[in-house]
């Protein structure tokens, strides 16, 4: 983990209110795990104060470039959407801990779940499987067209399909009924998304084997303050897990939705 | 470094840094990104009897230049600090400020007679200020005659030091400092956050889980400031000042205004580095304010004649 000012190489709008952000600095040759996160300094003032955990969605190791994907929300994101190219930003990282990438051996299946801004830390993931030559279907689930993004960049990786809520591309639904509708097989679901869809897929997905990529807002992102505690599944009351530390990826069942 | 040396009792510290309780968990953390010896001394996460969990998620929400949080003094329990996370401190020369909480007297009791039993604790601060758990912490701070009860119970069984953490949410900071000075206390940790809500427009509803929470960060120097000023002229046992601490410049402020040492909270989660980036800049400042050693500035701001000249 480091903290260093990186350089902004490019930032565009690619899809409603969705920016993809490349940086470059020394810092990228840490980030070899997909799922695991940077937290990101916006301003140089305290406005707003709290740093913004942003998912490692692709990484160029030969030219030391990050890429991040993210929703223009609040302020935050608002004033990271304002950075140009040439500018620094100060970010710390790589934080948490990734997808494992042992679990499957070639010829062997993954099954790639993403929710809406879930879906970034699952491309750099589906990248590094085919890399190991592991079949990769994914299914990226959007509340319309107009929000969807990178469908196109996981269907050059594998078997790739959507789904809107309002219909207006892919699947008409949600995420569960792609992976009911075209019978899909595999051998270990990678998800990330919100907490819903995550909780969907515990129980709608036969079988459901792998593992879950959470959300929680954070303080530190280190594991210094205990903001982004979960309850651990069949433990003690006292029980838990840091999302920051212990995760952002958990194995399917391990920690209370 | 000798002009950062500041002398407290149980706290001998080469500068009067220190990372606050609760914006440092045990250290691990920030171990693993500087020497934790170049810090003046380190407070742990509040530590209570038995392991507790906190409130439920969302803790933490942001305002104007501050964070609210709500984490409930969640904790490994007293006996699991003692054994699993004091033990990794110990090969840092850096003195350890033990936090600690609790429902009832007897609770801290227990919690201080354990804690200050430890060979790696250098003084116990008791926290009856904590905004964000019911039954504990709170109603102590809040009341004159039960803080100086329970200060008076902790010192009984206390070999360390002890300080007393002071609640900003009260009408007279001063009366309660003056109240824990007359119990026994050696020293006074203050301000702790301030009760503050933030609702969501969206859902209409508070942000926290937990509702209300402690406001933190720079939006409450100025709070802080004050009540330090107030409280350092009202005792003669010493402050560690905290509340929005993020720079030098920060720190000479709190020092002037009454502190003898500083603690950084919320600043720690913006820069990880901010603690060991302070200790470094201080010399320099000092420099530049024409002044020779830091503890010339402690309560430099009502104690007319001490004021160091800046034409000197
Ligand atoms: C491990 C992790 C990885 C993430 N990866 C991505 C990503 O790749 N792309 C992306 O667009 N978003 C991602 N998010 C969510 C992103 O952090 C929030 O959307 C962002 O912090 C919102 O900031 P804001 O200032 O725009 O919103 P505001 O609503 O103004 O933020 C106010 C506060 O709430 C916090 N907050 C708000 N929404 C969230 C949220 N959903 N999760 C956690 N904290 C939140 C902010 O950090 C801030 O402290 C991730 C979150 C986590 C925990
Ligand atoms: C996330 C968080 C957790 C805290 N936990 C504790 C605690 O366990 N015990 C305690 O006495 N104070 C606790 N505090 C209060 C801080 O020690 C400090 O008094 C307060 O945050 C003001 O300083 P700051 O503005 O620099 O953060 C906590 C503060 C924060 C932000
Ligand atoms: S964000 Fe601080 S412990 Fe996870």
């Amino acid at each position: 983990m480091k903290k260093e000012l990186v350089e902004v190489v490019s930032q565009k709008e690619i899809a409603r209110h969705i920016f993809e952000l490349k940086v470059q600095g020394n810092v990228v040759n840490e980030m070899t795990s997909p799922g695991q996160f940077v937290h990101i300094r916006v301003t140089d003032t305290f406005q707003p104060l709290l740093r913004r955990p942003i998912s490692i969605c692709d990484v160029d190791l030969e030219s030391r470039t990050l890429t991040m994907l993210y929703r223009k929300e609040g302020t935050g994101t608002a004033l990271l959407s304002q950075k140009k190219e040439g500018e620094k930003i100060d970010l710390l990282g790589p934080l948490g801990n990734g997808f494992p990438l042992d679990e499957l051996s070639q010829g062997q299946t993954a099954l790639l779940v993403g929710g809406g801004i879930g879906v970034p830390p699952l491309y750099y993931l589906a990248k590094k499987l085919c890399s190991q030559g592991i079949n990769v279907i994914s299914v990226l689930g959007f509340q319309s067209g107009d929000d969807g993004f990178y469908s196109e960049k996981f269907a050059e990786l594998g078997e790739a399909y959507v789904s809107t809520v309002d219909g207006s591309q892919g699947t008409k639904g949600f995420v569960t009924d792609v992976i009911k509708n075209k019978d899909l097989h595999y051998d270990l679901l990678y998800s990330c998304g919100p907490t819903v869809m995550l909780k969907a897929l515990e129980l709608q997905v036969p079988a459901a084997n792998g593992f879950f990529s959470l959300e929680e807002r954070m303080g530190c992102g280190i594991g210094a303050c205990f903001a982004c505690v979960c309850h651990v599944n069949g433990g003690l009351p006292s029980d838990y897990v840091k999302v920051c530390s212990d995760g952002p990826v958990f194995p399917i069942g391990e920690v209370v939705l | 470094m000798k002009r950062l040396e500041v002398s407290l009792p149980g706290l001998k510290m080469k500068n009067p840094i220190m990372p606050a309780s609760g914006c440092f968990g045990f250290g691990r953390e920030y171990a693993g990104l500087y020497d934790l010896s170049v810090l003046g001394a380190a407070a742990i996460k509040a530590a209570t009897v038995e392991a507790r969990f906190g409130n439920p998620t969302p803790r933490v929400a942001e305002t104007h230049s501050g964070m609210l949080n709500a984490i409930g003094l969640q904790n490994p329990g007293v006996d699991q600090i003692m054994e699993k996370e004091l033990p990794f401190l110990k090969s840092y020369d850096l003195p350890i400020v033990a936090n600690i909480a609790g429902s009832t007297e007897e609770d801290y009791c227990e919690v201080a007679e354990k804690m200050s039993s430890h060979p790696q604790v250098s003084v116990l601060e008791l926290n009856i200020s904590c905004p964000n758990v019911k039954e504990g912490g709170i109603q102590f701070g809040t009341d004159a005659r039960t803080a100086a009860a329970l200060t008076k119970r902790v010192k009984a069984v206390s070999s360390k030091p002890v300080y007393v953490k002071l609640s900003p949410n009260v009408a007279n900071i001063a009366e309660m400092a003056i109240a824990v000075e007359e119990a026994g206390a050696d020293g006074i940790s203050m301000i702790n956050t301030l009760l503050g809500m933030r609702i969501d427009l969206k859902t209409r509803k508070p942000i926290l889980a937990n509702k209300t929470g402690g406001l933190s960060g720079p939006a409450i120097k100025p709070v802080a400031i004050r009540m330090i000023h107030e409280v350092s002229q009202a005792v003669s046992i010493p402050i560690i000042g905290m509340g929005g601490v993020s720079c030098a410049e920060d720190v000479i402020e709190f020092m002037l205004a009454g502190a003898s040492a500083v603690a950084v909270g919320t600043a720690n989660f913006v820069d990880p580095f901010i603690c060991p980036d302070i200790i470094s800049q201080l010399p320099e400042l000092l420099e530049k304010m024409n002044v020779s050693h830091i503890r010339e500035l402690i309560g430099g701001s009502w104690r007319e004649c001490e004021v160091p000249s800046l034409s000197r």
